[in-house]
């Protein structure tokens, strides 16, 4: 008896063991069967960070079937020197600001030459758009534009008033004392002092050795203001938490966060002008993917991907087609309106620009990049 | 035979140090000679080319503020060096003298705690501590005082630079403490030593050595340290890790960036020879 259960009992185990055996063999391959016949793309991306989070790919990658790989930097000579440092073929595709394509674009071997017809240029916002300072060389485009923002006041509202806010005087206003923050990037926070100096012919970063001079010791004053100097995170939350009142060198896109969040603060291009940042993406000469890096490209340019862009959590931008902005209004609203992305109202971005009040943020034309950095550099240690 | 023995002994040593060394070499002296070998290379169009030109030392050296960053990073780190070992001194005096072994031991356990954190994130909640809307100025507001300026200022650093060290440092005091022969404290008070006479003339000198480590390490880690003066500090005036940053910001000019690194290890690196020259002084 004994014996007749044991052969019982082997002969269901060996069924088992085959059974269990076929069930766990299909589940470890099922994945690679699938993978076989629809492998995911992955696509590579260096850019500012944001840009490749779910909430601005998630829909492009659910419907062409890839994935972003992103690589995130802070500031376009980290995006330069990562570009450097990666060995050929690491990236597909490059978003970057319209002052650093102009520089990717003249090292000549990084970026490729794009196709005009390709993108929606007669759908742009405004004429500047379609031959964006940056993105062409010799009549040849390289880079296209896809979100901008402007640069001036940004303040908090239990703390400064809007008239008050007007202007970049209200920096060196006495009751801002050690309540003035900066984003410690010196050609936002120098080009906006360089326009209180009133220099906006041709340009606040073309400027001649003496309105250099004039500007250094306008920004040398303002040092016994100054709480800090912070990055996205320390501007970010000094403004929250009302560590500071008031910031040099950002606009909607750190005070539109918050102030979706509820926090008393807000931005505004003063009397005397703001500085638009302007974002490109541009597609990496060695990057085998060039043609669904060209459609990402064409997608952040529909309605579509220009509502996500202008809502992108990480910091909102205005959008730069017509039929971006159209879509905006229809499905955003609220945003669109507190943005100024309406017809009609003061601070349309696009209005702004038209009156000569916005000034493209550009690298310095008469004096080095260094020479302005080492500045900053000066006036952080006064 | 004799003789023999010690070269097998010596055989035997050098193969378990040899790991060690090749470590060392690999990652410390060969990443540090390239260090110093980039900091002779030019920048030209954004792009690193290799050259031997001493245009960087001497372009940072005459710059004023190198030397004021210099300075206020010393300054700094020496700060928060003596306060730091004045403060866990007596932390460590009670761990190793006044407790049970067992306490002792969660006590250690305990300080490692922290370390299981991120540091950049103990940092983000000291902003949230110390803000002025923070938890400290509303907790005194109640009490009718503040709000008082902690963020964004030297005191901001200060708290950092504690927060990094201040763990490693009694835990090194107190294990330095621990294996203090009782009896020579004993002996002392014996012999009509009061508490405080014991404590200078015995017990510190006895644990000299692991007072003097321990200082080290907290002098090398604020030295170095980024985290605290950005974020704590507001960049305030800035450091030298501050200045690094802001170097490479500028048209990718990491030789100048080099210059600033090196400048930092070779002062650390006298310090720290100082400092452990003066803790074997007498033992030599």
């Amino acid at each position: 008896m004994p014996r007749k259960n044991k052969k019982i009992l082997t002969k269901t185990s060996r069924r088992k063991v085959l059974k269990y055996s076929v069930a766990a063999g299909a589940a470890l391959f099922t994945p690679f069967v699938h993978r076989s016949w629809a492998e995911t793309v992955e696509i590579n991306m260096l850019s500012w960070y944001g840009l490749a989070e779910p909430d601005m790919v998630e829909e492009f990658e659910a419907k062409h079937n890839v994935k972003f790989k992103p690589k995130y930097y802070a500031g376009g000579d980290n995006m330069l020197a990562a570009l450097s440092q990666s060995p050929p073929g690491t990236f597909d595709i490059i978003h970057t600001d319209a002052e650093y394509a102009r520089i990717l674009i003249e090292r000549g071997d990084l970026i490729d030459e794009l196709n005009p017809s390709d993108y929606p240029f007669d759908d742009m916002l405004y004429d500047d758009f379609t031959k964006f300072p940056g993105h062409w060389k010799n009549s040849k485009l390289y880079s296209v534009i896809t979100r901008f923002g402007h640069l001036g006041v940004s303040y908090n509202k239990d703390h400064v008033t809007a008239e008050e806010a007007m202007s970049y005087d209200v920096f060196w206003n006495p009751k801002l004392k050690g309540k003035v923050g900066h984003f410690d990037w010196h050609l936002p926070s120098l080009g906006e002092i360089s326009l209180l100096n009133g220099n906006t012919n041709p340009s606040p970063f073309d400027i001649s050795s003496e309105a250099w001079d004039k500007l250094k010791q306008k920004t040398l004053s303002l040092k016994p203001q100054v709480k800090g100097f912070f990055d996205y995170g320390g501007t970010f939350g000094s403004l929250k938490n009302a560590e500071i009142w008031a910031c040099v060198g950002i606009g909607d896109w750190v005070t539109g966060v918050l102030e979706k969040d509820g926090a008393p603060v807000g931005s505004v291009v003063p009397k005397e002008g703001g500085i638009q940042w302007t974002e490109s993406y541009s597609i990496v000469s060695t990057s085998k993917k060039k043609d669904i890096a060209k459609e990402y490209i064409q997608y952040s340019l529909s309605p579509a991907g220009q509502v996500r862009s202008a809502g992108m959590k990480a910091y909102p931008a205005f959008a730069v087609t017509k039929s971006g902005m159209k879509a905006l209004q229809e499905q955003k609203p609220t945003e669109a309106k507190r943005t100024g992305q309406i017809p009609g109202v003061a601070n349309n971005p696009i209005t702004l620009i038209k009156e000569g009040r916005i000034h493209y943020r550009d690298i310095p034309r008469q004096q080095s990049l260094e020479e302005w950095n080492e500045f900053w550099s000066e006036y952080k240690n006064a | 035979m004799a003789s023999k023995l010690t070269e097998k002994m010596t055989w035997y040593a050098g193969t378990w140090r040899l790991p060690n060394l090749i470590w060392q070499f690999l990652f410390f002296v060969i990443p540090l000679a390239f260090l110093f070998y980039l900091s002779f290379w030019l920048v030209k169009n954004y792009r690193m080319v290799p050259g031997f030109d001493t245009i960087n030392w001497i372009r940072m050296f005459s710059k004023g503020y190198f030397w004021d960053a210099y300075y206020i990073t010393f300054c700094l780190a020496f700060l928060s060096t003596g306060i730091t070992t004045l403060l866990a001194f007596p932390c460590a005096y009670g761990l190793a003298f006044k407790t049970s072994i067992s306490a002792r031991r969660w006590a250690v356990f305990f300080l490692i705690i922290p370390f299981f954190t991120s540091y950049l994130v103990r940092i983000y909640s000291w902003q949230v501590i110390l803000a002025e809307n923070g938890v400290i100025n509303a907790a005194l507001s109640f009490l009718g005082v503040g709000p008082y300026i902690m963020l964004n200022s030297m005191f901001g650093t200060m708290i950092g630079y504690l927060t990094l060290a201040l763990p490693l440092v009694i835990i090194l005091q107190t294990l330095s403490l621990s294996n203090i022969d009782r009896s020579l404290v004993e002996a002392s008070e014996n012999l009509g030593c009061g508490p405080f006479r014991t404590v200078f003339t015995v017990i510190i000198p006895l644990a000299k050595i692991g007072i003097i480590i321990g200082a080290v390490f907290c002098f090398i880690l604020s030295f170095g340290d980024f985290v605290s003066p950005y974020y704590l500090g507001g960049s305030k005036p800035p450091t030298l890790s501050i200045l690094i940053i802001d170097t490479t910001k500028s048209g990718q000019q990491w030789p100048r960036a080099a210059v600033v690194a090196v400048s930092m290890i070779l002062t650390l690196m006298i310090v720290a020879f100082t400092a452990v020259k003066l803790a074997y002084r007498k033992q030599q």
